[in-house]
């Protein structure tokens, strides 16, 4: 097993207490696993992604623990985690499309990079070459400034910047949201190539769009305000979900082809709750369809079948 | 009711103009009343770019916008004022639509600012409770808050809101949903597919196929500033002609089938 997060509770502090963005959540990620993470803005999605390799000022650990190939990975100490960094875990972060410095030509910012890291950039210039190749990336783009490349070929960069050192995670954190159907295609399915061939072990895809991530994920996760909502292979995920949430978010995709006129959709009525005060028992209770008495306790987050966990009172019951 | 033909719009680039951009190039479309076009396009297909000139935003280089018979781009004043009254749009991003000092339903106070100076002020809020029932929110919900208080569906659809106080014809919505959360996007979808029972035509701008098709009557597809394909959205889907639609139909993602895996 490559990754292991156990317990895992991440808050923000703000002037108003501490919002619990993380509250408790557990999973592992196997060797070669694309994992899809998905939910909507605010469940969290991003906070795990972000916490995985950098907690920021405002973020702190409040408890739980994560594992990566047996060795504790110390996410709460921003100097430890500097050995692991780029080099174990790595991450594409939201605007990837910003994270190229414009000032400086895509050769010297990769040569900068790998400096910082104390890895000799002559040495790696050949296998930086045949990746960038494999995305369809002249070696020219080293001499261009970011400004002189598309969105679809600056997210290549980083795509081939961030798994240079063959990191045991990748957490590519809403990588394809700001690019178009094709490009997007093209991102999602190198993506694929860079597990397949080995320069990345094991992916968090974290986005919002359920349909791109079952094209490529083979588990996906679902999240709701904070917590693990359903865990399953991406196929049980999108034929038989189980939670009622992801019944009524998969229920609210406009297929291509569905049309207002045959068949109306509907959307989930309410939104999510507020995570500085959430309330007691399950968080989906007050939009949720199904909510009976018992769903002021919390719901555990079991197996109900091989593979499948859920976090619902009525499922698997 | 809005006609365009065969519109360009060119832009100049670059220090004293020097380089010229066409960003479209001979569009003719229609929208009649209670009809849903899409504008389908990827980034720089120029979809925003049309919408700004139905709105009056942006003038075309050649050819002629016209709202019932009217050229758009002429009109100053108070035929403008006249236009906007049955023309409104509706953008993107609903967070920076808003002014984060002011409470949201300052809008609603604009319109009357700039149309219904006339109305006396018990009137002017029942027509807002009105418009805000008209989309499906609770005025109690809304008024008197501040944006930052309100999910980006509210804001979307007070926006419409706004723009159903003009009694308006002719709704522009410049990806309004793109932002919006799976489960909020598609009641924002259903409004609109209510309203457009009710006559009002829409120009529907998305660059998602899904969301496209899902109200729309007639489809266009746009690439580089150029129609590639337009027709009735049903054929246009089941039958796409142009390769380039084809291409663009093969790359979005289904829920229930894979890239790879042939049509079911």
């Amino acid at each position: 097993m490559a990754l292991h997060v156990d317990d895992l509770r991440v808050h923000y502090r703000t002037l108003r207490g501490d919002v619990r963005a993380l509250d408790g959540v557990s999973f592992a990620v196997a060797d070669g696993e694309i994992m899809g993470v998905v939910g909507e803005s605010g469940c969290g999605k991003s906070t795990l992604g972000k916490s995985l390799v950098r907690l920021d000022n405002r973020m702190k650990q409040v408890g739980g623990s994560v594992t990566l190939d047996g060795e504790p990975l110390p996410i709460g100490d921003d100097r430890a985690m500097n050995r692991f960094r780029f080099k174990s875990v790595s991450v594409i972060p939201q605007y990837a499309m910003s994270a190229l410095n414009p000032t400086r030509k895509i050769g010297r910012l990769v040569a900068d990079l790998l400096a910082a890291h104390g890895i000799s950039y002559s040495a790696t210039r050949p296998e930086l070459l045949r990746r960038l190749a494999l995305v369809d990336l002249p070696e020219t783009v080293l001499d261009n400034y970011p400004i002189e490349l598309s969105g679809g070929m600056k997210q290549r960069v980083v795509l081939v910047l961030s798994t240079l050192c063959d990191p045991a995670l990748l957490v590519a954190d809403e990588v394809t949201s700001a690019l178009d159907v094709s490009t997007q295609q093209a991102v999602a399915r190198t993506l694929v190539e860079f597990r397949d061939r080995g320069y990345v072990r094991s992916m968090l895809v974290v986005t919002h769009d359920i349909s791109l991530v079952y094209q490529i994920a083979d588990t996906i996760m679902v999240m709701y305000a904070g917590r693990l909502a359903e865990k399953a292979p991406s196929d049980v995920v999108v034929t038989e979900p189980l939670h009622p949430y992801t019944q009524l978010l998969i229920g609210a995709l406009p297929e291509v082809g569905a049309r207002f006129s045959d068949r109306k959709l509907t959307g989930i009525p309410g939104r999510p709750p507020g995570l500085r005060n959430p309330p007691p028992g399950c968080r989906f209770r007050a939009r949720c369809p199904l909510a009976f008495d018992k769903c002021a306790e919390q719901p555990p987050f079991v197996e109900v079948a091989k593979d499948h966990r859920v976090a619902c009172w009525k499922a698997g019951s | 009711m809005l006609a365009l033909e065969g519109v360009w719009k060119n832009y100049r680039l670059g220090a004293f103009g020097t380089r010229e951009l066409t960003a479209v190039r001979d569009v003719s479309l229609r929208v009649g009343p209670g009809e849903v076009v899409s504008l389908i396009g990827q980034s720089g297909s120029g979809k925003t770019t049309i919408g700004r000139m139905v709105l009056g935003l942006a003038a075309p280089t050649r050819g002629r916008i016209t709202f019932d018979g009217v050229p758009v781009a002429g009109l100053r004043g108070r035929a403008l004022r006249r236009y906007h009254r049955q023309v409104q749009g509706v953008f993107q991003d609903p967070f920076s639509t808003f002014n984060p000092v002011f409470k949201a339903d300052r809008v609603f106070a604009l319109v009357r600012d700039g149309f219904f100076r006339s109305v006396p002020a018990a009137r002017w809020r029942q027509r807002v409770e009105a418009a805000l029932e008209g989309v499906r929110l609770e005025p109690a919900d809304v008024l008197d808050k501040y944006p930052h208080q309100l999910s980006g569906g509210q804001l979307q659809r007070m926006l419409i809101a706004r723009a159903l106080l003009l009694d308006i014809r002719l709704l522009v919505a410049d990806e309004i949903i793109s932002m919006l959360d799976a489960s909020t996007r598609i009641d924002v979808l259903n409004l609109l597919g209510e309203l457009k029972a009710t006559g009002l035509g829409v120009l529907f701008v998305t660059h998602d196929l899904a969301l496209g098709t899902y109200i729309s009557d007639q489809t266009v597809i746009l690439r580089a500033g150029e129609v590639v394909e337009a027709g009735p959205t049903e054929a246009i889907f089941t039958n796409p002609q142009h390769e380039y639609t084809r291409d663009l139909l093969a790359a979005v993602p289904h829920l229930h089938r894979r890239w790879d895996e042939p049509v079911k």
